[in-house]
């Protein structure tokens, strides 16, 4: 009887104790665990590491997320991998003791699914979200607001009290408010919660609050139906938006891919089939341009697709002369045989970069600077696609004043419109028909630049292209440039349109049916060319 | 078309006496190495190069060296057929290893059918078939399609994105996946089927599409039929506008280590395939099998995939076949198939079932950073080829077993009639 308080003091002494001791003792334990058993088994390690509440438990979470955590097969202890492929370097998980050089196939990865990385996120995320560093908050934000645990609540709350950036606070508040709707808060707060989350990017409303849409209490019910309906009404409103931006985009593809084929066929009335391939090289361009600053100088590499760009114009330019030089001059005047001819140029060129680079595609890589997204609206917008339709606009522009202010433009307008006039003034026209089939050749040069970006440089990457470029360019009107911007932007918004409800390969023959009808009515494209020159 | 017949004898180091006194046995490669195809296709005849001239070392088959004839179709259909027949009749090869895509084994049965030949057929297709003179040693979607979608299931995926590109296997895999995901209690609204032209590079509505599907807040998936070229831009939009695989994984069935060479796996991290093979499977045979492939490319970077190892092991059940039917009569051999059974590269053994099917493991990778996959989940055993889908309704009752007395493509159960060959079309 007397021993029974002293008993119950033991107990919660041991009870209040256990936990200290056993994270001393456990984290050591539990990170030696980690490589035993299934994925499963290993998501509850995870969540038994987070809690230790350890500090050094996070290094080894976020190891273990990005891949780094590995077990030396020598004597089993756990390394966070950094260093090289080839020359991987090692760092003890819970000394950060340095183990220098370890050899390759000296370690065994810690492997991880998706499930698992959910699991690693949602643990960190509790530790990380008063961490010092923004971006770690900001993710345990994001975290807690994708899973929200009851829990976390409390910690929630206070993090938002401490919090100085206002971005980071807007994702602890939206994070609060879906945790206030999973736990048993009454329905005013709950309603409040709502109303804070309803505020949010359309998706995030959408797929916060779905689960609550049979909600037992019917205002709560109501009061989510309603920010569900608004945010769906939103959505559909930048719907449009969107699909005029995905439109300008594919516009501005096809823009730089017919603009080149706007000078050789629709300057100088050369059907040239070859041209999806000059397209084609210049992608190649931007692969071995790559590859050199790889080997030979990686921190350039962020420079890559602005040392890409000239080499590209000049390279394939080169290969228009000399294809205009070679094959084209001995057949103006015979439109079959030049289609002909440069169709056995592009199987020549397809199959000559498929001899030296492989029939396999070619990784192209994308500068950090280029990568990435933004929001704007409800729309999401990627800075790839941003880059196309800068560079695209910048080269239709430099080319039209190219062609209308510098004396080859006066020049080669003037041999197009009339050779035998131009060339008693002293114009030395054969000169002025290289020079303008590699201008356009340069062109599609750097298109395939630009196009190495979004699409994958395999031999075949020119004939998708082909058939949208002449399309473009007649639908335009040949000889006019302006026609072309037009013809590419309106072709890419009206796809992009009927997409959403057509699909995509019903929309694509729409398209074609609309512009054959087209090309019926009015066979000189959208601006046929005046004057005498169109007569010619 | 003898100018594209490139005929080339491989025994030549090796072949020295009484190997090279007799005549050596010819075997076919039918495999695109220009146009479309050639991507893909180019690999498998370098492969079967390989195998050819390994076995020769070992003495060939029957005692006579074996010579590979590789013919190029150019991935123009029609060609494929003339070619077999050039290959059958002109160069009297033994059997051959071809074909990529399903329209072009399509071309050609009817010549193997007339001149009753050997075809080995090694990419996974959408089943519906099975003929008396073609082994099928890819995946039938069986050993793949359903698989995969049962993973998606185990680990709570509820609503499903069918993207595809437009022809027969997508056509037929997303017939048989729909009506087994309704079959397993996926309601119809959950289910969203998409088709896409080949070669389809602008994929920006379709993925925002993908994340307005999985942003409901139930998990959702997208199983991708997506053939050859198309992947690249379908997979650098999905990292472009920043979907996950934790949010929304993309399970594939026609990208492999080759066609991920071409891309910065970096951001697709997570995102699945399923297959037969994955070059990271860590057995002795796959590493020898590497190792050969690497010295007979002579680059290490080179990869491996899922339709090398089919041709693996059915040039190697062809190799046995022979050697159990003493001879490369084609009847002869064809009989000796049905049972044959060799190492794979996962570990097991295949056998070649009664319908021109293999056994195999199916097994689910998630992709890594360095264009590898890792497996996450395999089947516990082996899956038999299954021709003919239970979840289509008018294949349901069919069978194929092409032993004695049966010998039929597509015999009925219910009718106990062999349904004639217009069905096998």
């Amino acid at each position: 009887m007397l021993l029974r308080p002293y008993l119950r003091l033991l107990a919660l002494c041991l009870a209040m104790l256990t936990p200290l001791a056993a994270s001393a003792q456990t984290l050591d334990e539990l990170v030696a665990r980690l490589p035993d058993g299934s994925y499963d088994d290993r998501a509850a390690v995870v969540a038994e590491i987070a809690a230790t509440g350890d500090p050094r438990a996070l290094a080894v979470l976020e190891a273990l997320l990005e891949g780094e955590l590995e077990q030396r097969n020598s004597d089993g202890r756990i390394v966070i991998v950094g260093g090289t492929r080839r020359a991987p370097t090692g760092t003890d998980a819970l000394t950060g003791e340095e183990l220098g050089e370890l050899g390759r196939r000296a370690t065994e990865r810690i492997r991880v699914n998706n499930s698992l990385r959910r699991t690693i996120r949602t643990a960190m995320g509790v530790m990380t979200l008063r961490d010092p560093d923004p971006a770690r908050r900001l993710a345990a934000a994001e975290a807690a607001l994708r899973s929200p645990a009851v829990e976390q609540l409390d910690a929630l709350d206070a993090a938002m009290q401490a919090e100085e950036l206002d971005y980071i606070r807007e994702a602890q508040t939206l994070a609060h408010a879906a945790t206030i709707l999973a736990s048993d808060a009454d329905t005013e707060t709950k309603i409040e919660a709502v109303g804070v989350i309803a505020g949010a990017p359309a998706l995030t409303v959408q797929s916060t609050l779905n689960a609550y849409r049979a909600a037992e209490d019917p205002a709560l019910a109501e009061a989510v139906a309603d920010a569900i309906d608004a945010a769906e009404r939103r959505q559909a409103l930048w719907g449009q938006a969107q699909n005029l931006w995905f439109g300008l985009s594919l516009g501005s593809v096809l823009l730089l891919a017919a603009i080149g084929l706007a000078i050789t066929f629709g300057v100088m009335g050369v059907i040239n089939l070859a041209h999806g391939e000059l397209v084609m090289l210049g992608a190649y361009t931007t692969f071995v341009v790559q590859e050199t600053i790889r080997t030979h100088a990686p921190e350039y590499f962020g420079w890559s697709l602005a040392i890409a760009v000239p080499l590209a114009f000049l390279f394939v330019g080169a290969v228009g002369v000399a294809i205009e030089r070679g094959i084209v001059r001995h057949l103006y005047g015979r439109p079959l045989e030049t289609l002909l001819a440069t169709w056995g140029v592009s199987l020549i060129l397809q199959q000559a970069v498929r001899s030296v680079f492989g029939p396999t595609n070619r990784e192209v890589g994308t500068p950090d600077w280029m990568s990435g997204a933004f929001q704007l609206g409800e729309m999401t917008v990627t800075w790839p696609r941003v880059a196309i339709v800068v560079f695209s606009l910048t080269v239709f522009f430099g080319l039209l004043l190219t062609m209308r202010y510098s004396a080859m433009g006066l020049q080669m307008r003037a041999v197009t419109q009339n050779r035998a006039m131009a060339a008693n003034l002293g114009i030395r026209t054969g000169r002025v028909d290289a020079l303008t089939f590699g201008l356009g050749a340069g062109i599609a040069g750097l298109a395939g630049v630009a196009l190495s970006q979004i699409d994958n440089v395999s031999p075949n990457l020119g004939q998708g292209y082909i058939i949208d470029s002449f399309l473009v360019v007649v639908f335009g009107g040949v000889g006019n440039l302006w026609g072309t911007l037009a013809a590419a932007m309106s072709l890419g918004v009206a796809n992009k349109f009927l997409e959403p409800w057509a699909g995509a390969v019903l929309g694509k023959i729409l398209i074609l049916i609309f512009i054959i009808l087209f090309i019926q009515k009015r066979p000189r494209g959208l601006f046929p060319q005046r004057g005498r020159a169109a007569e010619g | 078309m003898k100018k594209l017949l490139l005929t080339t004898a491989l025994c030549a180091g090796v072949a020295t006496g009484a190997v090279a006194q007799e005549d050596p046995i010819r075997v076919g490669i039918l495999h695109s190495l220009s146009g479309t195809m050639a991507i893909s296709e180019t690999t498998l005849r370098d492969v079967m190069l390989m195998l050819i001239e390994q076995q020769n070392e070992e003495g060939g088959v029957l005692g006579r060296p074996l010579e590979a004839v590789v013919v190029d179709p150019a991935s123009d259909w029609p060609r494929f057929a003339e070619l077999a027949r050039e290959l059958i009749e002109g160069e009297g090869v033994a059997a051959v290893f071809g074909c990529w895509t399903s329209v072009s084994r399509k071309s050609v049965l009817p010549v193997f059918e007339e001149l009753n030949s050997i075809l080995f057929y090694p990419v996974q297709y959408e089943g519906q078939e099975s003929q008396r003179n073609v082994f099928y040693t890819g995946a039938a979607p069986n050993q793949q399609a359903i698989p995969a979608v049962d993973y998606l299931l185990e680990n709570g995926v509820e609503r499903f994105y069918l993207a595809g590109t437009d022809y027969v296997y997508p056509r037929t895999t997303n017939q048989i996946l729909e009506a087994y995901l309704m079959a397993q209690g996926v309601a119809a609204e959950d289910i969203i089927i998409n088709y896409t032209p080949f070669g389809h590079s602008d994929w920006q509505t379709i993925v925002s599409e993908i994340r307005d599907f999985g942003s409901t807040g139930r998990p959702a998936a997208v199983v991708s039929t997506i053939n050859g070229d198309a992947n690249v831009p379908f997979y650098n939009e999905l990292a472009a506008q920043g979907i996950s695989a934790e949010d929304i994984p993309v399970i594939a069935f026609s990208v492999g280590e080759e066609e991920l060479a071409g891309i910065d796996t970096g951001p697709l991290v997570g995102h699945l395939a399923a297959w037969n093979y994955f070059m990271s499977v860590d057995t002795d045979e796959n590493l020898d099998f590497i190792d050969a492939w690497h010295a007979y490319i002579g680059d290490d970077s080179r990869v491996t995939n899922d339709p090398m190892e089919a041709h693996y092991i059915g040039f190697n059940m062809w190799v046995e076949a022979v050697e159990a039917a003493g001879t490369t009569d084609a009847d002869a051999v064809i009989d000796a198939m049905i049972g044959v059974a060799v190492p794979n590269l996962t570990g097991g053994i295949s056998s070649m079932g009664a319908n021109h099917h293999i056994t195999k493991p199916v097994l689910i990778g998630e992709i890594q950073d360095d264009g590898q996959f890792d497996v996450v989940w395999e089947t516990p055993g082996l899956v038999l080829g299954d021709e003919w889908s239970d979840f289509v309704e008018d294949s349901a009752p069919l069978i194929a077993d092409w032993r004695a007395p049966l010998s039929c493509g597509n015999f009925n159960t219910e009718t106990g009639t062999c349904g004639g060959s217009e069905m096998a079309q």
